[in-house]
């Protein structure tokens, strides 16, 4: 760096004006005949810059990390070194509250955990309690909770879809997505009467069979649906924007991905062909005629790929499930854990003592424990209940897949840009609800 | 782009011939089909295996918590095993306060897709600990910290063993512990002030600060609380 020589002036406005009434300016060093000495600035080095790392804070506030999840990101320029992630802003202990609950009473919590698919925890959940209790439930509920988890599946991958877009660049996906999930909640609320959180199911059965008319609206939607798919298809997956934004990024090998135990999408984007309805299957899911999509390469583009495709394959389910749904009742008979009807409550005495235990001691399943998973929209979702006799469980575990899906975060996000870190992030497609319980 | 990963299918070691899962019906609560592994893991590990039962149709089996490490590793490492995929880690508190507490490691095996649910039970009247299996299974990392801050068992092995869901600064307790009463130890006076008294502008952990060296970029109030040995972080 050569040697930069400059005067340094200095305005001393306090001595006075020149011949020509300017404020005098004398040179900061002088000389002693009193001529100006050009003084040796020091030289301009440049500062190295390789080595001096940035702490940079991202969230809890911030509408990229989908929640109030905050990311601390060591920067190397703009390179992330290390990730650490801080959880818990959204703690609620849920799992410490059903212990104090009924098994009816906890599935309201399942609604609020995950709350994009609440109607698939709501069947997880019942599944748990009541592989507990021993009840098979009927072939009229099973295809309707087939349909209810696969309405939700779409509902939450739209939500993915639209918010991914969003976080990348790109808002017209995310209306379209946006006004199909609406479709999807007037469904639900047609159903059950509540929108974001119905609690749809019973242990052993259904808040509410589905009213007339409604399957014809379901198969309107699973007709209209598709085209959305296709539009959100040609508008992203050629995109140059989206596709220099995704591919690359976030890569998990197999190998990789099975031992830091990710599920879901983003197991299945990494070329492991593990899907619980097809591997552990539960509600006859393998009666259904489905393909489970698998990536080759574990990037944030083969992530949004499979999603895709995931959302054709439930349209296929949600129409075989709308075609074969048998009549008959949706509640099991079993006295345990069924209240009885409610005119014969009210007028019979056996009945009303039945109605008064069910709801005052509610039911109350043998020993023993049950770990159930289920394929939720963000992977495997697991409830895992242990009860002692009581009406109350002992312990009650959710097993949520966007927490063990974000703990490999750090891993996904190192060596990449900053910019990166917001698409992998999206990818995962969390739900800080889920995550903190 | 790369030619990308081959893919691995569950079921794989199976062979084709194999018929596809089916769901389970009408399970029965005791008994059942008993999962191969379990008497692998006895004819394995003979007394480290203490009980094997099957329940509502998954198998449990219930290991010496010293042994608990050898064992997951034999699953996951034996090529007859291959439990390659961790569901979950977590802990199980009766309410019978002289029952042990429970560790359960829900262990599945992709290729054989089989499914096997681990226990330990830690007495007591001793430390709560056991070894971590985060050395085999990276998913174990969170699982683990949860457990440990929801019911304080020590994860022997474990790279940063911190609370995950509370602050580091919590000191009420294990929350998921049956003598933890439901709105927490302290009094709501209690837990207002300690909230109001936060201070959310030091957010930072000593260790983030150092890695970035910004701790001299701190305000000066800042620096002293921390250098006066406040923690920090969440």
């Amino acid at each position: 760096m050569a040697t930069q020589k400059r005067t340094v002036e200095v305005a001393l406005s306090t001595t006075g004006v020149d011949a020509e009434g300017r404020p005098q300016r004398v040179p900061l060093v002088i000389a002693d005949d009193g001529s100006p000495v050009a003084v040796e600035a020091p030289p301009m080095v440049e500062p190295d810059l390789a080595g001096e790392h940035m702490l940079i804070n991202i969230g809890p506030q911030h509408p990229a990390t989908h929640g109030v999840l905050r990311l601390v990101l060591e920067l190397d320029g703009e390179t992330v070194v290390r990730c650490i992630p801080h959880i818990g802003y959204l703690h609620c202990g849920f799992e410490k509250l059903g212990e104090y609950r009924q098994y009816n009473q906890i599935l309201p919590l399942t609604d609020r955990e995950d709350y994009l698919n609440a109607m698939g925890n709501n069947v997880g959940c019942a599944m748990s309690a009541e592989r507990l209790f021993g009840i098979e439930i009927t072939e009229r509920c099973k295809v309707l909770r087939v349909i209810a988890c696969e309405l939700s599946r779409i509902a939450s991958h739209l939500v993915w879809v639209g918010t991914t877009c969003i976080d990348i660049g790109a808002f017209t996906p995310f209306l379209w997505a946006f006004q199909q999930r609406e479709y999807i909640y007037d469904l639900i609320e047609r159903w059950v009467g509540a929108r974001l959180t119905p609690t749809i199911t019973r242990v052993g059965g259904l808040a509410a069979d589905i009213p007339d008319g409604w399957m014809t609206d379901l198969r309107h939607f699973t007709k209209e649906f598709p085209k959305t798919v296709d539009e959100i298809d040609k508008m992203l997956t050629k995109n140059g924007i989206w596709v220099g934004r995704t591919i690359g990024l976030g890569v998990m090998t197999p190998e990789e991905a099975t031992n830091w135990g990710l599920s879901g999408p983003m197991l299945r984007a990494s070329g492991v062909a593990y899907d619980v309805r097809k591997d552990f299957p539960y509600y006859d899911y393998e009666t259904y005629d489905f393909d489970v999509p698998v990536g080759t390469n574990g990037d944030v583009y083969d992530r949004y790929l499979v999603r895709m495709e995931e959302l054709r394959q439930s349209i296929r389910i949600l129409e075989q499930a709308a075609n074969r749904l048998p009549d008959g009742p949706i509640n099991v008979d079993d006295p345990r854990v069924i209240l009885p009807n409610k005119s014969k409550a009210t007028s019979e005495m056996e009945s009303m003592i039945h109605h008064f235990k069910l709801v005052m001691e509610g039911p109350r399943p043998p020993l023993g424990e049950a770990y159930v998973a289920m394929e939720s929209p963000k992977g495997e979702k697991g409830y895992y209940m242990v009860s002692d006799g009581t009406s109350k469980p002992v312990r009650w575990r959710i097993r949520p897949p966007s927490f063990v899906n974000l703990a490999a975060i750090p891993k996904m996000v190192e060596g990449h840009l900053l910019s990166d870190v917001i698409a992998i992030n999206a990818s995962i497609d969390i739900v800080m609800g889920e995550i903190d319980r | 782009m790369s030619d990308g990963f081959e893919i691995q299918y569950a079921g794989s070691a199976l062979g084709n011939a194999a018929p596809a899962p089916v769901t389970p019906r009408n399970v029965p609560n005791r008994g059942g089909e008993q999962n191969p592994s379990a008497a692998a893991l006895r004819q394995q590990f003979g007394d480290a295996i203490e009980r094997v039962d099957v329940v509502w149709g998954v198998t449990n089996v219930y290991v010496r918590p010293e042994r608990a490490l050898d064992i997951v590793r034999w699953l996951h490492d034996d090529s007859s095993q291959r439990y390659d995929y961790l569901s979950d880690v977590t802990a199980v508190e009766y309410r019978d306060l002289e029952a042990p507490i429970e560790v359960v490691w829900h262990l599945r095996s992709l290729p054989f897709r089989r499914e096997l649910r681990l226990k330990a039970q830690l007495p007591k009247d001793k430390p709560l600990e056991v070894a971590s299996v985060w050395s085999i299974y990276k998913g174990a990392d969170w699982l683990e910290r949860e457990c440990f801050d929801m019911f304080g068992i020590r994860f022997i092995g474990h790279p940063d063993l911190r609370r995950i869901l509370m602050w580091e600064q919590y000191r009420e307790g294990f929350p998921l512990r049956k003598d933890f009463p439901l709105r927490g130890r302290f009094s709501r006076a209690e837990q207002l002030r300690q909230a109001l008294a936060a201070n959310p502008e030091a957010r930072y952990s000593m260790e983030e600060l150092s890695i970035a060296d910004a701790f001299e970029d701190l305000p000066t109030d800042m620096r002293k609380r921390l250098k006066g040995g406040e923690r920090t972080g969440e």
